[in-house]
């Protein structure tokens, strides 16, 4: 099992191949008891031959192989950068992060800035708002930069952008399903479907500028279909 | 670390294949898969259930009637299948001679012994992490030859061995990261499997795609939106028909008689109608296609302008009605912007008839009666910096779920949403591929004092009359089946029933609580002279989201449980 950027990348098992696998060997040994195979490669409409129970069948998902650099981000010191929009690829500063929202999309970088937004997954992108740092709970506060606090985009529930705003209720929304976040309490789940809190990702300010304090507190990524 | 996961395989396999002997005798059973051809598809037989409606015309009717209104109060379980999954469960379980294929969220094909519940084989499609799917849906496959089709949720069409589930073809239709998907059962008739997508949040330019059911090879793709020389376009600014919606996710109908196939359109996008001044075609439309070129020859747009998020993508019933004492080929539509449509199809147009609300709406002022075409109140009419509320909420008075019409009855039965209204606040917004491109905020709210949002309504086309109304304090959001047996089978309700009605009357004669909401489409069939009722039962998608608006401006606190099942009913023996 591999993590990247916290999340488990190891692909599951293959679902299809083992089901479809038992079908076959279930098939084998009936034909074996009590009908002869006709010989395989029968026309259509016949009864299909039992798929061979071998390699192919049981050979697992090829193993997506991680760039060392991938290991490395969200991490201390990275930069974030603007994820979309005519900025998209820049650096994003703490003066870029507009006080009680709405959110911008970034990605983690390293120092120069060039990682992310161009060879980057949806998944990992991160949303940054700013807010009344005396609104932030503790263990926010702690994560947080001129109350500028940081989560992962994705929501929890089935993997959707969560490109919405509430102005009224400081909240993120994820357009999919209506799934609520706080901001100001951890990323937990006010509202919906989703029934993960969203992972944190602590910031700080260094000479000024904003930069990764740690990797995410919490899972990231969404619930299996 | 590969040599573990060998090992977890191969143990995996080997214990189902100890504990799990029953697959062996239900593969067997298909060996005599009857393929589907045009000819059956066109008449089906009563005891199959081919089509995502049962038939072409989109009647959701079935002529069985062993299970009818005398005993239907004896119906009971004669089979479960939990599907695995969460999430909200639509799909139709089809059925040919005794097989059910049955789709899940997450693009999983089930094949099963429709009269056992035997698994026969189970096909799940790989679907990228990060794949972009607003709606995390299926409605069901479309069979075709000795072949299963279904369309993913990373706009792929995937044709499978009817009687293995081994892939024979894959084909991507459109590229998923721009925010392309599909959610819908496909149209399967003349060597042709047809498919629209969704995506109508996300910036796409609509269309529906034919391919060779054999080879997957594209034979034609007719798009929702007309490029600049197409007639249509002028109703576009700039390159806003780039971007404009008019997603098609639910199954076309088709009339072999003209050779014409009929899909409903999707709303505009943007969501706010001043971002793309113009009458925007064909969006909120029926539009009639040539199914051997894909040609678009008639069309008719509800509403114009669109700013509602009112999707008219739900098909028409091809329906003969009569007015004035003349009986004319129909197109019906309970469109979700409130009214009931009626239309005429021919050959070479679809002509306005006439037209009513069958819901609170206070968005329309009049109906012009030539061309059908709505005024509006502009006070309702949502926009960029301009918040404004309107009836029915923007799901409609029906959203996607399916109405149906029996020829017995002569009556069409509509899943209904009353006394919902809502507000939507445009913004302006900038495309980026794969986004949300919406540019709205939606509130919803329930009219004061209602004492009941959901109903069954069932309405004479002819004289324009409803019959009857069923009414739900719950929202409704069930797909509707109806028989020979005077029968109206529905769903949809938060209380996790499944129902049956008299079909003349209206009144309650069964029903089952189930593991989740019912926002699956029934069917029936019949085997060895068994008369089966299928449905799926897994609430989700906007059906939940609904529940939590309405818990939110009422303070309830209805929960309706997760999970899929798919339940088979028959008659107590």
């Amino acid at each position: 099992m591999t993590e990247i950027n916290g999340r488990e990348t190891e692909a599951p098992m293959n679902r299809r191949n083992a089901v479809k696998a038992f079908v076959g060997l279930g098939l084998a040994s009936a034909l074996t008891d009590c009908t002869p195979a006709s010989g395989g490669g029968g026309p259509v409409g016949e009864m299909p031959g039992p798929p061979p129970a071998q390699g192919p069948q049981l050979d697992p998902e090829p193993e997506r192989a991680p760039s060392p650099d991938e290991h490395e981000h969200p991490a201390e010191g990275d930069l974030l950068v603007f994820a979309l929009g005519v900025r998209k690829g820049e650096v994003v500063t703490s003066a870029d992060v507009p006080l009680d929202g709405p959110q911008i999309f970034a990605y983690a970088g390293d120092a120069d800035g060039a990682h992310g937004a161009s060879d980057a997954s949806r998944l990992d992108q991160i949303i940054l708002v700013r807010l009344d740092p005396m609104s932030l709970s503790e263990e926010t506060a702690h994560h947080a930069a001129e109350g500028i606090v940081a989560y992962s985009a994705i929501c929890t529930h089935e993997g959707c952008d969560i490109s919405d705003w509430s102005t009224q209720n400081r909240r993120l929304i994820c357009p999919c399903h209506d799934s609520e976040f706080d901001p100001t309490d951890n990323g937990q789940v006010t509202e919906g479907p989703a029934r993960r809190r969203l992972a944190a990702l602590p910031l700080k300010l260094v000479d000024g500028q904003l930069v990764v304090a740690g990797g995410f507190t919490g899972r990231v990524g969404f619930r299996s279909p | 670390m590969k040599l573990d996961r060998y090992l977890v395989a191969i143990r995996l396999i080997l214990l189902l294949v100890l504990i799990v002997p029953g697959p062996v005798i239900a593969q067997q059973s298909t060996a005599s898969y009857r393929p589907v051809t045009d000819e059956r598809l066109k008449e089906p037989e009563p005891e199959n259930w081919l089509f995502y409606r049962g038939t072409y015309d989109g009647w959701g009717y079935s002529p069985l009637e062993q299970i009818n209104s005398e005993n239907v109060g004896s119906l009971v379980p004669v089979w479960a299948f939990s599907t695995g999954v969460n999430g909200g469960h639509e799909a139709v379980p089809i059925v040919n001679d005794g097989i059910m294929f049955v789709t899940t969220p997450g693009n999983q094909v089930i094949a099963i012994d429709a009269r056992t519940g035997d698994l026969l084989w189970l096909y799940q499609h790989e679907l990228a992490e990060d794949a972009i799917a607003y709606h995390y849906t299926n409605r069901g496959v479309a069979l075709y030859g000795d072949k299963v089709f279904t369309a993913t949720l990373d706009a792929k069409v995937v044709a499978l061995d009817a009687t293995s589930g081994e892939v024979v073809w894959d084909a991507s239709v459109a590229d998923n990261a721009s925010g392309y998907y599909m959610t819908l059962a496909p149209l399967t008739a003349e060597g042709k499997v047809m498919v629209g997508v969704s995506g109508g949040e996300l910036g796409i330019r609509g269309f529906v795609v034919a391919l060779d059911t054999e080879t997957g090879e594209e034979v034609w793709r007719a798009h929702t939106i007309p490029a600049p020389g197409e007639p249509g376009n002028e109703t576009w600014p700039g390159d806003s028909w780039r971007t404009g919606g008019a997603a098609v996710w639910l199954t076309g109908h088709y009339d072999p008689d003209l050779g014409l196939t009929y899909w409903g359109t999707g709303n505009p996008g943007p969501w706010m109608g001043d971002a793309r001044p113009g009458d925007n075609l064909y969006t909120n439309s029926v539009i009639a296609l040539d199914i051997e070129t894909g040609e678009l020859v008639g069309h008719h747009q509800y509403h114009w302008n669109g700013s509602w998020d009112w999707d008219e993508v739900s098909t028409p019933l091809l329906i003969d009605v009569e007015r004035e004492g003349r009986v004319f080929p129909a197109l019906v539509h309970p469109g979700r912007n409130g009214y009931l449509w009626l239309l005429e199809r021919s050959a070479d147009e679809i002509s306005f008839v006439d037209a009513w609300p069958y819901v609170r709406q206070d968005v329309f002022t009049s109906i012009d009666p030539e061309s059908g075409r709505p005024s509006y109140d502009e006070q309702k009419k949502p926009g960029i910096g301009f918040r404004a509320p309107f009836c029915p909420s923007l799901w409609g008075g029906k959203d996607w779920p399916p109405a149906a019409y029996n020829p017995g009855t002569e009556l069409l039965y509509i899943p209904v949403n009353e006394n919902l209204c809502g507000s939507i606040l445009g913004r302006e917004i900038e495309y980026e591929p794969g986004r949300s491109f919406t540019g709205a905020e939606s509130q919803m709210t329930v009219w004061p004092g209602a004492e009941h949002i959901g109903e069954l309504q069932a309405w004479d086309m002819s004289t324009g009359e409803e019959v009857w109304t069923r009414e739900f304090e719950s929202p409704n959001w069930g797909p509707v089946l109806t028989t020979a047996g005077n029968l109206v089978f529905m769903g949809g309700t938060t209380d996790r029933n499944f129902r049956a009605f008299d079909a003349r009357t209206g009144d309650q004669l069964w029903e089952h609580r189930t593991n989740s909401g019912i926002i699956g489409v029934p069917s029936t069939y019949m085997i060895d002279g068994v008369q089966y009722i299928a449905v799926q039962s897994g609430w989700g998608v906007d059906a939940a989201s609904m529940t939590r608006r309405i818990n939110r401006d009422l303070g309830t606190e209805t929960f309706v449980p997760e999970g899929g099942v798919i339940w088979v009913f028959a008659l107590q023996n």
